[in-house]
């Protein structure tokens, strides 16, 4: 499976830049988080053209838009291209009075691109999952806890991973990165 | 550290993502105010505390979000099954007998 890139890194110099292990901030997305039953997962899954995950910890993506399960009723789509105001409108319109809750979230959360072979290794200095890539293979999404920073972590490629965290967490989640990121320059 | 098994996510997942919620399968009366003080402070305060198995609700609060039920022995701290909410609560007995082999 190729990498997944609906995050682009910020074009700025990368948080943390060690041996064998990349942090770049990502660019603005538009952001939403969906919830609601079935009747409105179908409506919503095909007008922000990814279609909504049903299996647990999986993710849907096109080019530029990306749908992760977070719950059994609860999505976050993430899409790189259009207003988060237009694409608002077109998931509204496809609803029309089926219940649900779309909130537009893309100034809440910030991302960071964990990148380089030593990814894994990287995150799993705060993250007690078992990111071997049989297990929580390309793709994989799910909501956790990175130290005391709630996180969802997507797995992009084999060696890449995508951080969306809310935005007063980043210096908690950029700086632990950074911190541990020394031991592989000393190592 | 203590692994729960998640029922909505289908994998095991550290404690620390999770949250107690307290005895499970106790209804809120459907008629508050037709019940005496004695009745209403027995469904608010009273639970059974068992040395043992016991049914409890958690929640997956740092994944999933959702509530579901377990049963968890409180000597050993042994979780014996989780299943979803809504779901009947299991023979406990047959799970005690289960355990005990
Ligand atoms: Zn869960």
């Amino acid at each position: 499976m190729s990498e997944i890139a609906i995050h682009q890194a910020n074009g700025a110099a990368p948080v943390v830049s060690a041996r064998g292990a990349k942090v770049n901030l990502a660019a603005p997305l538009a952001r939403f988080s969906f919830r609601g039953p079935e009747a409105a997962c179908v409506k919503a899954g095909p007008a922000f053209r990814t279609g909504l995950p049903t299996t647990p910890l999986s993710s849907s993506h096109t080019q530029t838009r990306a749908a992760l399960w977070l719950g059994p009723d609860e999505w976050l789509l993430l899409a790189a291209d259009g207003s988060a105001g237009q694409i608002f409108g077109v998931i509204e319109a496809a609803l029309g009075d089926t219940p649900h809750a779309l909130v537009d979230v893309s100034e809440r959360n910030t991302a960071l691109i964990v990148s380089g072979p030593r990814a894994a290794w990287l995150l799993n200095s705060q993250l007690f999952l078992d990111l071997d890539d049989t297990v929580f293979h390309v793709g994989m999404a799910t909501r956790t806890l990175f130290a005391k920073a709630e996180i969802v972590l997507w797995r992009t490629g084999k060696d890449q991973f995508v951080i969306e965290c809310w935005r007063s967490f980043l210096p908690y989640v950029a700086g632990l990165l950074a911190e541990v990121a020394r031991e592989l320059e000393v190592a | 550290m203590l692994l729960i098994h998640c029922p909505y996510c289908g994998v095991e997942r550290p404690e620390i993502e999770f949250r107690y919620g307290g005895e499970a399968h106790i209804a809120r009366p459907a008629e508050p105010s037709k019940l005496s003080d004695e009745e209403w402070a027995e469904f608010l305060y009273m639970r059974t505390n068992p040395r043992g198995l016991m049914a409890e609700r958690w929640r997956h609060v740092h994944g999933c979000g959702r509530f579901f039920n377990a049963i968890r022995d409180t000597v050993s701290d042994r979780f014996l099954k989780v299943y979803k909410a809504g779901e009947k609560r299991p023979d406990m007995k047959k799970l005690a007998a289960e355990a005990a082999q």
